[in-house]
């Protein structure tokens, strides 16, 4: 009887086992389909850049059934808001599903995927069909069709369901393991989908004026209100992309040279910070607006501050983390533990000339946040130039090195010419510190963002920002060249289909083990969900309030373009 | 929780800095009246043509070298298209939209603001250095956007 039961449960551990691992490659599935998809985005939106920096450059006219406006919107809405979201909710979704291994449905995740897919698809047809050249800010009143609206709005309900397939496995984790930390990978993940929810609130709330506009059911809209709920959601949503290269930075980074997370407790402490900092700092793109007192632009001012801390918490950690890796194996001295890194690891390499990036990116950051700075580049090319050095920059890189990683780990293929890989990361690297300085000096200089031409008849101002624009050109190209590179190796590693002699994964470092345990109130992050509800409304009642009580005229929709 | 000494100390210089920053922006906007364009002054968009001062845009002169320049921006242009002051002018610059969001830029100077449909944006600047100056809409607006462009002539 004993016997017979020993075999039993050996059998039922097996098949339970052979479960795991199916229900393992069925996560996996839905983690590629969101990685390709994003890979896909990310080689349209690179053309299409190139050809906008020609265009600026006086290079080339975009002719009048594909013009430059509508070609801008594509880019913007595809990298900023597509390539970046299916990535981030793939790499949530492998973090989570990783970390947390059970026998699970994949449905939910599936569901959301495809609720994203579908509402990119709608989008990205009337932009291409020119019927929401509205950039990827729609700025009303600028009337895009409803089917532009709509699809957008499916783009962000789909993340939502992926968010709620995600909270559901970390709840069925806390309620199996009682009193077990959440593995860090699945609190990042948890966290920031917590951030991006609060976040979407402002944008589905902007939809629900927009989209009835929009189909003819009212007739006028209230800008100001339009661009406070933009904004509301525009400057979280950067820290949507920085929480998912920080959830890289952190964890699988150190695991590529065998290194430890610094402090398991200060990285959960900066992630719940960011969560609790993200949002009430929106103002900060508005400075420049009528109808909003200085005294709210001010309080932005000093939250947005407070908004660098945690980065710089980052800073500190990463950095240490290369530090006493490099002691462990016996390094010491700056250069040397420089040297000692693996520099020849695209999925380190990547990530590492992100951060590099990074630094001048925060710095200019800064800039942007100080007003008085701020009123000099507001709407100018230094703005451009901020935003490549820090999505295009360490946001990208990291998301394109850790896809190096992420395909032969849910394949179980070699990665494709992984010297090609390497070259990409680093001629990605040099194109984009020549067209962000470019932009940036350009900006410096006065020359407009959001403009196809930028010589405005040969006028004296306009001369002294064409070399910068030529530049950026330049940066742009070699940008784009490497961008071939990556989807070549991307898909080649799938087509090529070449079995690794060892299935490859993708590793999440583990915590110092010298750390003590995190204080368990930071895993509580429903109840920091609504500290951070509190926070925004906080920062956003008495702007919101501002807005409706003045006299706010309403604007009929219009198509200029 | 156990915070690293050499942590402790480069996130005290951090937050210096940062303190130290907040504290110029606040000075500044206490003792010198810095602060962004703020205006607060709403008005309806579809009427701007009707709407004193905007039904006549132009330049007016309040003392010597002290001027209001009333803006219209409206899809590609800027009314007027052209202003000329005195070197050493302070302008009051105000601005609105009669149809959809457009940018108030003149690159090398400190003017720079946004033209929201339904509201009044206001700016001022001295003009010490004869010259013209490239007025630009740095906010997309359509189709033509990169051709709206006005001057400001210093003599």
């Amino acid at each position: 009887m004993a016997v017979a039961t020993k075999i039993s449960s050996g059998a039922l551990a097996e098949r339970s086992g052979q479960e795991l691992a199916l229900s393992r490659a069925a996560g996996d599935l839905l983690v590629l389909a969101h990685v390709y998809t994003a890979t896909l985005v990310l080689g349209i939106g690179a053309l299409f850049g190139m050809l906008q920096g020609f265009s600026r450059a006086n290079f080339i006219v975009m002719p009048p059934w594909f013009d430059y406006y509508r070609m801008l919107t594509a880019h913007g809405v595809l990298m900023a808001l597509v390539f970046t979201t299916f990535f981030i909710t793939g790499l949530f979704t492998f973090a989570v599903y990783r970390t947390i291994p059970r026998i699970r449905s994949t449905r939910l995740g599936w569901i959301g995927y495809c609720t994203m897919l579908v509402g990119t698809v709608t989008a990205a047809i009337e932009i291409l069909a020119g019927n929401a050249s509205v950039l990827y800010t729609f700025y009303a009143p600028l009337k895009a069709s409803p089917l532009f609206y709509l699809g957008a709005t499916l783009l962000v309900l789909g993340t939502w369901v992926v968010a709620a397939d995600l909270f559901l496995n970390v709840a069925w984790f806390k309620r199996v393991e009682r009193g077990a930390r959440i593995p860090l990978p699945a609190f990042m993940a948890a966290c920031t989908m917590i951030m991006w929810i609060i976040a979407t609130l402002g944008v589905v709330a902007e939809m629900l004026l927009l989209l009835p506009w929009s189909l003819g059911w009212t007739a006028g809209i209230d800008v100001g209100l339009t661009r406070m709920f933009f904004w509301y959601f525009g400057h979280p949503l950067v820290y949507f992309w920085i929480m998912g290269a920080y959830t890289i930075w952190y964890t699988v980074v150190p695991a590529t040279f065998k290194g430890r997370v610094f402090s398991d407790p200060l990285t959960r402490l900066a992630f719940v910070m960011l969560l609790l900092l993200s949002t009430p700092v929106g103002l900060h793109h508005q400075y420049l607006d009528p109808g909003v007192s200085a005294g709210w632009k001010w309080l932005h001012t000093m939250t947005t501050y407070g908004v660098a801390i945690p980065s710089f918490m980052t800073a500190f950690a990463i950095f240490a983390t290369f530090e006493i890796a490099a002691r462990r194996a016996g390094v010491r001295g700056f250069l040397n533990v420089v040297r000692w890194l693996p520099w020849r690891d695209p999925v380190f390499a990547g990530p590492a000339l992100g951060m590099i990036l990074f630094i001048f990116g925060g710095f200019g950051g800064i800039v942007n946040n100080s007003y008085s700075m701020d009123v000099l580049v507001h709407n100018t090319m230094w703005i451009v130039g901020h935003f490549h050095i820090t999505v295009g920059g360490p946001v990208a890189l990291t998301f394109i090195g850790a896809t190096y990683g992420l395909i032969p780990a849910l394949t179980g293929r070699q990665l494709f010419a992984p010297k090609l890989a390497l070259a990409q990361v680093y001629t990605w690297f040099v194109g984009m510190a020549i067209m962000s300085t470019a932009m940036h000096w350009a900006g410096l200089l006065g020359s407009p963002r959001r403009t196809s031409d930028v010589s405005y008849f040969g006028a004296q101002g306009a001369a002294t920002w064409h070399w910068q624009m030529v530049w950026a050109a330049i940066g742009g190209t070699i940008i784009a060249i490497s961008v071939l590179m990556f989807i070549v190796v991307a898909t080649g590693t799938y087509v090529v289909n070449r079995k690794a002699a060892v299935r490859p994964d993708l590793e999440f470092a583990p915590a110092d083990d010298q750390a003590a345990p995190a204080p368990a109130v930071l895993d509580r992050l429903g109840r920091w969900g609504l500290v951070a509800i509190g926070l925004a409304v906080l920062a956003y009642a008495g702007p919101v309030a501002q807005q409706i009580q003045a006299h706010a005229y309403l604007a009929p929709g219009m198509r200029t373009w | 929780m156990h915070v690293h000494p050499q942590e402790r100390l480069w996130m005290t210089v951090g937050l210096g800095i940062l303190v130290l920053f907040a504290a110029i922006i606040t000075t500044s906007a206490i003792v010198d009246g810095f602060v962004p364009p703020s205006r607060v002054q709403s008005i309806d968009p579809t009427k701007v043509a009707q709407t004193p001062p905007f039904d006549h845009p132009g330049l007016r002169k309040i003392a010597d070298g002290a001027y209001e320049a009333y803006y219209v921006a409206r899809i590609f242009s800027f009314a007027p298209a052209e202003i000329r002051v005195p070197a050493g002018s302070r302008v009051t610059f105000y601005v609105t939209s009669a149809d959809v969001e457009h940018g108030f830029s003149i690159p090398a100077t400190g003017v720079n603001t946004m033209v929201t449909p339904g509201w009044v944006s206001s700016v001022s600047h001295t003009f010490k250095d004869r010259g013209t100056f490239l007025l630009v809409c740095n906010e997309y607006c359509g189709a033509g956007h990169h051709t709206m462009a006005a001057k400001v002539t210093v003599e």
